[in-house]
């Protein structure tokens, strides 16, 4: 009897690329359904069009690339890119701004590099970074935490006309983030525990901005139980952030607010759990990825204390990505059998 | 590893059996169709034998039987030519009826030159072997001897000679019987643990005495408690202190000898070394019971154990065969294929190669043979381009980096490779299992290797070629220099007889009498 050839080992994969990338998708509905409970539908209207944006830039490169279009976008990942992207944007964007975010991330940061596995930066931040560069002022205006004072339909239309609805002001319908508040407080003299006195601060950090940061991090704990990430990199983002915060809380408690605040704020859950963990543009070894994230945590608290942007999270992923080479080769593992 | 209250290398004292952990490794479902619960079978001797010449790590062995000739059971019909390499033993008595190349198990899926026997029923025993009454009479130097006679190489699946192991030198500390299989389907040696535990442990004894040292450890994984059972019961009836029992627990690829190591001692291998180096000698738990036949009851390496299952064998079970038995007969032994039957494998389901048909014999390393399903051995997804994400380093029980040696061998790179020590990964294939893209990793690293034995070869051959051009221009230049030096000679022996005419005339003569010779043989020649 012949038998046809195979190739050992002959037990089957575990995982997929395409699951990988479902089950991060999976990890952040609980976040986005908070999202939305605060503050309305606008982070939905984004996704949607960060995703087909992207869906379709990867697919116009990839036939340009002459890849097969079909297998490559079944791997999810420029739905990935695109949701970490929309959670960036401030829920009342127009449409083009997203449109712009999205087809950078793909277009410049992934496809142009040579597509997924080869791109060296995180794509959803760096479209993240072009568009805070180019449109600096409508990625200011964030609501309030009540959720403002636009319905569903409204900021629909606003999404897609970029207009307010005609009786309505800027000032009347946005605020500012608590990172925002914060910083421009502080620059008026004012102590922090002044400032959390108002009613955009909560328990930890911002109101309701917290609650959605737990859930983010549930979802990332979710990522750990799967196996999906490990936990290195998250652990070692929010130790370089608590670390400096807790000491210069320390020395001046009036002008630096508590590590809490810090690791509750802006998108520090975020960055710990979904954006520093995406293996392509990370260091691969465990003591490199401690490296790795303990210096965005670290990059992080220095942008938000000194720096020009209230949330420091895309310059210091991106910056930390361009160490990952050096990361890795300075962290490369002893071989079994080989003198350290 | 350790007993309570033993005494280390160092002189302190070590806490009881304490187990280190190796980097990675899986825990795979080591019950997939283990039949390890059905007795072991006996197959007969079936009418025409392959034995292959190599069976074994090494060189070639040469036979000495010629077609035609009748041989008996036992009786050595190749004989080793080196030190590193095993005789062939006939497994039965039969008549010699070729001596030819012959499809062989092997991944490469060649013919190789086997000894072709046609079995006459009878199993008739050479008298060449006597039993041994005493084996603490002889000196490690004779029981190697005795080891080596009979033809026993590991039986784990490597296939080394064991007698060229056991002269691995002077100063070991402990000998370690791996009982830890660790691969889906393989459970030739849990059976032989079950019923013949005396066998494994009459093994470990005589090759302490051959070793001379006083300490064994027998490993055994702890997914197996009934093998472990009866292997207890048999050293504590014998009551051998020097010998302890010990689990590991199921990771594969615990049976790898350097993993096997870290985990009972805590000590690595060196990557260019070999586990005496560190005083350490593994020999596989088979081989420890074939060892105890060979110098106990003089009985050479005839027969093995072999675990046959799948999904595509009716009736799973471990057989005992007669080397040289064709794959075919021990799946009719084992109720036939099922229909269902589509792929054939030697070896477990993570290492083990596949077999092109079911004519191959069963050769000494052949622990296993897999009949799997096309529902089992599904092909590949299309591989997707690496994500970076890392977990094959986590899994890589020699702590490589397979996805940066994956991309130095996708973009051949081959220095790199180097660098990246290819050549300390064991093939065992952890990294496809987890790797997310797919990729076929463990194909690249082997390919990898090849091609970076294949130029060090073709350098070798330059080099060599070099070096023959070389000496050859040195060989024409010494040629010339002497012809040179000659011819000097001569002009200078004409100037001195110019002044004598008639020495002169006699040397004309003489080159005339030598050019008319020439001639007339050149004529003579031209006649034929």
């Amino acid at each position: 009897m012949k038998f046809a050839a195979t190739v050992p080992p002959h037990v089957r994969p575990r995982t997929s690329v395409t699951r990988v990338m479902g089950e991060v998708l999976l990890a952040l509905v609980p976040a986005t359904a908070a999202w939305v409970w605060f503050f309305g539908p606008g982070l939905l209207y984004n996704m949607a069009i960060a995703a087909g944006v992207a869906l379709a830039c990867e697919a116009g490169a990839l036939a340009l690339r002459g890849r097969a279009v079909l297998p490559q976008l079944q791997d999810l990942s420029a739905l990935v890119t695109a949701v970490l992207l929309a959670f960036c944007l401030p829920p009342l964007t127009p449409w083009w701004i997203t449109a712009t975010g999205a087809a950078f991330a793909v277009l410049f940061a992934k496809q142009l590099y040579g597509g997924l596995g080869y791109n060296p930066f995180n794509p959803a931040m760096a479209g993240y970074v072009v568009v805070l560069i180019s449109f600096p002022e409508a990625m200011t205006r964030w609501l309030p935490p009540g959720g403002g004072t636009l319905g569903a339909w409204e900021t629909l239309r606003f999404t897609l006309t970029g207009m307010l609805p005609g009786n309505l002001s800027w000032d009347a319908v946005t605020g500012a983030t608590p990172l925002d508040d914060l910083r421009t407080q502080l620059s008026l003299a004012r102590t922090v525990t002044e400032i959390r006195g108002g009613e955009l601060y909560g328990l930890l950090g911002g109101r309701n901005w917290e609650s959605i940061a737990g859930f983010v991090a549930l979802g990332g704990i979710y990522l750990m139980w799967r196996g999906i990430i490990r936990w290195q990199i998250p652990v070692a983002v929010l130790l370089g952030v608590f670390v400096p915060a807790t000491f210069f809380w320390l020395i001046n408690p009036g002008a630096y607010p508590p590590p809490t605040f810090h690791l509750v704020s802006g998108a520090t859950m975020l960055c710990a759990f979904f954006i520093a963990t995406d293996p392509v543009s990370a260091a691969t070894s465990r003591a490199g990825r401690l490296v790795y994230g303990f210096a965005i945590g670290v990059l992080i608290f220095v942008i938000r204390s000194w720096g020009g942007y209230p949330d420091g999270v895309a310059f210091a992923v991106l910056l930390m990505n361009m160490a990952v080479p050096a990361i890795d080769h300075f962290t490369r593992p002893r071989t079994y059998g080989h003198a350290g | 590893m350790a007993a309570a209250g033993r005494l280390d290398a160092d002189g302190t004292t070590v806490s009881e059996t304490r187990l280190w952990h190796f980097h990675g490794g899986l825990k795979l479902d080591s019950r997939t169709a283990r039949p390890a619960s059905e007795p072991l079978l006996e197959i007969p001797v079936p009418p025409r034998l392959v034995l292959p010449l190599s069976q074994h790590v090494g060189q070639q062995a040469e036979a000495v039987v010629s077609p035609g000739e009748r041989v008996l059971r036992g009786q050595p019909i190749a004989r080793p030519s080196g030190y590193v390499a095993a005789k062939v033993h006939a497994s039965s008595s039969g008549t010699v009826v070729a001596v030819e190349d012959h499809p062989v198990p092997h991944p490469s899926g060649l013919a190789a030159p086997c000894i072709i026997i046609e079995t006459d029923g009878l199993d008739e025993p050479w008298e060449g072997y006597e039993a041994l009454e005493d084996f603490n009479a002889l000196d490690g130097m004779e029981l190697r001897a005795r080891v080596r006679a009979a033809g026993v190489v590991g039986l784990g699946g490597a296939a080394f000679p064991t007698a060229v192991k056991l002269g691995a030198g002077a100063g070991l500390k402990m000998l370690i019987l791996n009982g830890a299989e660790c691969e889906p389907y393989i459970c030739c040696d849990e059976v032989l643990l079950k019923e013949r535990p005396e066998e494994v442990l009459a093994g470990a004894q005589v090759l302490l005495r051959a070793l001379e040292i006083d300490r064994c450890c027998i490993a055994i994984e702890e997914d197996k408690p009934l093998a472990k059972q009866a292997l207890q019961a048999a050293v504590a009836a014998v009551g051998d202190t020097r010998i302890e029992v010990v689990s590991v627990p199921a990771i594969y690829p615990e049976g790898g000898e350097r993993q096997l190591i870290k985990v009972l001692t805590g000590e690595e291998v060196p990557a260019r070394g070999l586990p005496p180096d560190i005083g350490y000698l593994c020999h596989n738990v088979g081989t420890a019971a074939a060892v105890a036949r060979a110098v106990l009851r003089g009985e050479p390496l005839i027969s093995r154990i072999v675990t046959v299952t799948g999904a595509g064998v009716a009736r799973p079970r471990n057989l005992q065969v007669r080397l040289g038995t064709p794959i075919a007969s021990l799946v009719a032994a084992c109720g036939g294929y099922t229909d269902e039957a589509q792929h054939l494998l030697m070896g477990g389901a993570m290492m083990g190669f596949p077999l092109p048909d079911d004519s191959v014999p069963v050769v000494k390393a052949t622990n296993c043979i897999v009949v799997a399903t096309a529902e089992d051995i599904q092909p590949r997804a299309p591989a997707m381009p690496c994500i970076r994400c890392g977990e094959c380093a986590e899994v890589c029980p020699a702590q490589l980096l397979p996805q940066q040696l994956y991309w130095h061998a996708h973009a051949g790179e081959l220095d790199r490779l180097d660098e990246y020590h290819l050549f300390d990964c064991i093939e065992c294939g952890c990294c496809d299992v987890v790797c997310p893209s797919q990729l076929p990793l463990t194909q690249y690293f082997r390919y990898a290797k090849t091609e970076l034995w294949a130029r060090d070869r073709d350098r070798a051959r330059s080099d060599l070629a070099r070096d023959r051009f070389e000496s050859r221009r040195a060989r024409i230049e010494a040629e010339q220099e002497t012809r040179r030096r000659r011819l000097e000679e001569k002009t200078r022996a004409a100037n001195a007889a110019r002044g004598d005419e008639d020495a002169r005339k006699a040397m004309i003569d003489e080159a005339l009498e030598r050019v008319q010779a020439r001639r007339d043989d050149d004529r003579a020649d031209e006649g034929k």
